[in-house]
């Protein structure tokens, strides 16, 4: 699975470092980047759960 | 007015209901039970607002985040059909990108959003901690009961943004005064205005200062863009004057009646006294967001090309009002709605609304509430409301529900 960031769309909400630490951070901005473009199995729930809060709809999950 | 009495009331079933409605007497933490009902029975519906206008009132969780997301709705309140608000509170103009869309809304926004980054908030933390003790100390040495609103909910946040803009520690006792008169119940509005003028002028000031000699923090960040070009001197303080009032009464609000409500719940309250996991103080923090909902008048649009959703179409044009309190007591999103729990996993609710105009403090307000729940009841853990809780004011008509005064003892 592999983790898709429009950073152009985010508005740093903050929202995707709180539920997947370990794949998102953000810059000097607030704008999120992503650590992680394929992040471990064990990680994925945490993606999906930032997929599900981010309220610009930056950030997806996809097949690949 | 005999014959008005005995005249048969008129059957009227298509005429929309008012907006806004009221709470139930008993239920001082619920959402109108009207609301509730068309939720379940007409979840797109026309409501009638103070002027008369029928913007659609969207009660429902998974159309509120549609339609929140949905570039084609404007926040922009000179737009057709945009719900406007009629309240005593009714503030002054527009109030820099919150009205405003993308792409000039992103532009702006994007100035800001540096200090409330989660890193940023965290160092912040031992600050707001300090803040929250030095006031709870206040309170111990001083007479019982206490309003916990004046002697507390309210300094918190007045006392963080002044670390947060950078207003020096001389400064504070201003700073103090004047965001509080700003906010006050009991002030005219020729005090409000007055205040709030005064607090302007001292930002400008500040910003001033700033321009000459920056230093790390918010309001050097908002100088940097008028040394940039990217704004002038007066939309640098509208916008610092803008972050101050959106992160002080809703914060204090939190305060105050998320600690009426966990009083309200022992067992919940017990339960986050006795434990010392920060990610159930975090938990308690979103299910607190989620079950109180402060902002109670809905986050309202105005439609610029039509819609369809759930099976009906809102043209351009229309206004739509989407009530957040209701949508966080969605049932298809969180069973057993309408009860606290600070274990649930409450994180999706959008009580900081959605889309791009989310809460831009939210981190900086999950932080201090944080603080002050994981603090306050265990430091004053025979905390009890010091009246009955029906001699508790609500307020009902205000842009931000809260309660007025909360008299606590211990």
């Amino acid at each position: 699975m592999k983790v898709e960031l429009e950073a152009d769309k985010c508005v740093a909400s903050g929202q995707c470092v709180l539920a997947a630490t370990d794949v998102f951070d953000q810059d000097d901005d607030g704008i999120a980047i992503l650590l992680a473009d394929r992040p471990a199995a064990e990680l994925l729930d945490d993606v999906r759960e930032a997929v599900a809060v981010c309220p610009a709809a930056a950030i997806r999950l996809v097949d690949q | 007015m005999a014959d008005t009495l005995v005249q048969p009331v008129p059957e009227v079933p298509d005429e929309a209901p008012e907006f806004p409605m009221s709470r139930a007497a008993r239920c001082p933490f619920d959402p109108p039970p009207a609301l509730k009902e068309l939720q379940e029975q007409a979840p797109l519906t026309r409501v009638r607002l103070w002027d008369g206008s029928e913007p659609w009132l969207v009660t429902r969780y998974a159309d509120q985040r549609a339609l929140l997301g949905d570039p084609r709705v404007s926040a922009d309140t000179d737009r057709p059909g945009y719900p406007t608000k009629a309240s005593p509170d009714a503030g002054e103009g527009k109030l820099s990108f919150i009205m405003m869309d993308d792409p000039e809304h992103a532009r702006l926004r994007r100035m800001v959003t540096a200090p409330f980054a989660i890193k940023r908030v965290e160092a912040l933390r031992p600050a707001v901690q300090q803040i929250v003790d030095g006031l709870i100390d206040d309170m111990l040495a001083g007479p019982r009961p206490v309003d916990l609103v004046e002697a507390f909910a309210l300094p918190i946040p007045s006392l963080v943004i002044c670390e947060l803009l950078g207003v020096p520690y001389d400064d504070h006792a201003f700073f103090q005064d004047n965001t509080k008169t700003m906010v006050h119940r009991d002030a005219t509005p020729e005090q409000r205005g007055q205040a709030s003028r005064e607090v302007a002028g001292y930002l400008a000031g500040l910003i001033g200062k700033r321009l000459a000699e920056p230093k790390d923090d918010l309001l050097s960040a908002i100088a940097g863009r008028v040394t940039a070009g990217e704004l002038d001197h007066g939309q640098a303080t509208e916008m610092a004057l803008l972050l101050l009032i959106a992160g002080h009464e809703t914060t204090a609000n939190m305060i105050a009646l998320g600690t009426l409500a966990l009083l309200q719940n022992p067992g919940q309250l017990a339960l986050l006294r006795e434990s010392d996991d920060p990610r159930l103080v975090a938990s308690a923090v979103e299910e607190l967001l989620r079950y109180l909902h402060i902002t109670h008048l809905g986050r309202r649009r105005a439609v610029t090309e039509d819609i369809e959703i759930g099976g009906q179409v809102i043209k351009a044009g229309e206004g739509v009002i989407m009530v957040n309190e209701v949508a966080n007591r969605d049932p298809d999103v969180f069973p057993d709605p309408d009860r606290l729990d600070i274990t649930r996993d409450a994180r999706r609710h959008i009580a900081f609304g959605f889309g791009v105009h989310q809460c831009l403090g939210q981190p900086l307000a999950r932080m201090e509430l944080q603080v002050v729940y994981g603090t306050l009841y265990r430091r004053i853990p025979t905390l009890e409301l010091a009246c009955a809780l029906e001699d508790v004011r609500f307020k009902n008509d205000a842009f931000i529900y809260g309660v007025h005064e909360l008299p606590v003892t211990w």
